[in-house]
């Protein structure tokens, strides 16, 4: 791959997308930074895999839902499926955007534009960050970083 | 004798500034019932007349944790004679008031009649109580203010009681116990956090226990087990507090904990924050980390302070706490934390001192402002 200088918004392929199915997650690394990637009913997700507590890897974290109340006593789930719990200490983030739930205000993951693109379009290299879009083809997996 | 015609803004308290150079705000001194045949004329005839016949008027309706004849009940200069510490007007205005320049203080009067499991006669002693208060100190010192006494056992009444002192602004807060019957967190409580709420009542959470559960994980053998563990206690109250959302319920709400050693609390709260994290989920309705809701809604009263003076444990426990606003001036008088007048565990010139003076208690208690001239503190 290319060197980390040069990553700035680079494209990386990370896998083939029928790898992963949904439901299913895999770590991968760019540049020595490990990645935790998550198939969501389709919907790819990434974010950096090292919890910001104490580099727990999320990849192994138990992905769950967002236990939300509107008032104490009353129960609820949100974000289905989304959120994934660090197995080191139950610290919740938010596989859509890094954000966390256990201190919203402090601590987030950092989250990656994910694509899934025609083998043919990567082959014309990195893509500006402001025209890059998220695209659902086939093929392959890949992280804008 | 209840309402405040007796107390027009007229009469409007002018804060002056005190011997520490700014106007102070006293948020715990204590009043003593002198004997409960002192509360006799203030029963009704039903009450009047069962005190007499059961003997209820010889009673001693003492705290365990209270004994007055302790040293540190009263200081040998504040301890009258042959009288229950705290029971003489004249020694508090001494000592409490012109000793410290103060403009205002907040007297709490811990009395036993809270913790009798008949909910009707805790009830009778309680609006007694809180009718002798009125009478024997507020009409007396313009410069008291007051806590309301409530029957600990019962909601219904104790939300009777509050209602009956709501419209007397020189009643400043709710006075509960750090051990009652169960965890203040509890929804049991809410009612009285809602009547409290809205009608501008901090609770104030007081050293103290009916001893309906052992003060620590057992029964201890001594008076100083007992004295230490009230601070543990103020732990489980905040704790419970957070977890079961009164905060969340009760936004506007403050919870002023009274003689808890204060220094604690940082450290209780960093293990709050690190164990919430990882089990959010089994109280969702907390969404902000528990430290948060505690700055916000949690004040301590300054006397005793848990640590050596000028220290600088003051300035800590603000850095720590990440505010200024939580620390309330205190002497606890009559009791027995510190000579002359040195209440203060921070120098004089500190910022923080006016703070801890005049300011945070001005925000926590609004109804001070009620019966205060602030014309001259608007700035």
């Amino acid at each position: 791959m290319t060197t980390s200088a040069s990553l700035a918004r680079t494209r990386h392929v990370v896998a083939h997308a029928n790898e992963i199915k949904p439901g299913e997650r895999k770590l991968v690394e760019i540049a020595g930074r490990p990645i935790a990637l998550f198939n969501l009913n389709g919907e790819f997700f990434a974010i950096g895999d090292k919890c910001p507590h104490e580099a727990g890897s999320l990849c192994k974290g138990k992905l769950g839902s967002f236990a939300d109340s509107d008032e104490p006593g009353k129960y609820r789930l949100t974000h289905l499926g989304e959120v994934i719990k660090c197995p080191w200490h139950g610290w919740e983030f938010d596989i859509r955007t890094g954000q966390s739930y256990c201190d919203p205000q402090q601590v987030r993951v950092r989250s990656y534009e994910t694509g899934v693109a025609h083998g043919g379009d990567l082959l014309k290299g990195p893509y500006k960050a402001e025209t890059f879009k998220v695209t659902v083809e086939e093929d392959y997996v890949v992280i804008n970083l | 004798m209840n309402d405040l015609a007796n107390f027009s803004n007229a009469s409007a308290i002018k804060l002056k500034p005190g011997i520490f150079g700014h106007p102070a705000i006293d948020c715990d001194v204590h009043i003593a019932v002198p004997s409960t045949e002192a509360l006799m004329p203030y029963l009704d005839a039903y009450w009047y007349d069962a005190f007499r016949s059961r003997g209820i008027n010889r009673t001693s309706f003492t705290m365990t944790g209270d004994a007055p004849n302790a040293p540190m009940a009263a200081r040998p200069d504040w301890r009258p004679k042959d009288a229950r510490p705290g029971s003489d007007l004249a020694l508090l205005q001494k000592g409490a008031l012109d000793g410290f320049g103060s403009s205002i203080a907040i007297a709490n009067c811990i009395f036993g009649g809270v913790a009798l499991h008949s909910e009707d006669i805790a009830a009778a002693l309680c609006k007694a109580v809180n009718d002798w208060v009125t009478e024997q100190w507020l009409n007396k010192e313009p410069r008291l203010r007051a806590s309301i006494l409530v029957p600990l056992n019962s909601v219904e009444l104790a939300i009777e009681e509050i209602e009956r002192r709501a419209s007397d602004k020189r009643f400043v807060q709710v006075l509960m116990l750090a051990m009652g019957h169960d965890l203040l967190g509890k929804r049991q409580h809410w009612p009285i956090y809602e009547a409290a709420q809205r009608h501008k009542l901090p609770i104030n959470i007081h050293a103290g226990s009916l001893y309906h559960h052992p003060p620590m994980a057992g029964w201890g053998s001594f008076a100083y087990e007992d004295y230490v563990a009230q601070a543990f206690s103020f732990e489980n109250q905040v704790l419970s507090l957070v977890s079961e959302g009164v905060f969340q319920k009760f936004p506007d709400l403050k919870f002023v904990l009274s003689e808890s050693g204060v220094t604690w609390l940082p450290a209780c709260l960093w293990r709050f924050n690190k164990t919430w994290r990882g089990v959010r989920p089994e109280i969702p309705w907390v969404k902000r980390i528990p430290g948060d809701i505690v700055r916000e809604n949690i004040r301590l009263t300054l006397q005793p302070f848990d640590a050596p003076d000028h220290s600088g444990a003051v300035e800590r426990f603000v850095d720590q706490m990440k505010s200024d606003r939580m620390l309330l001036f205190s002497t606890d008088f009559p009791h027995w934390h510190f000579e002359g007048t040195d209440a203060l565990p921070v120098a004089a010139s500190s910022a923080l001192t006016k703070r801890m003076l005049l300011d945070n208690p001005l925000e926590t208690y609004p109804r001070l402002r009620e019966t205060l001239d602030i014309s001259e503190v608007a700035a």
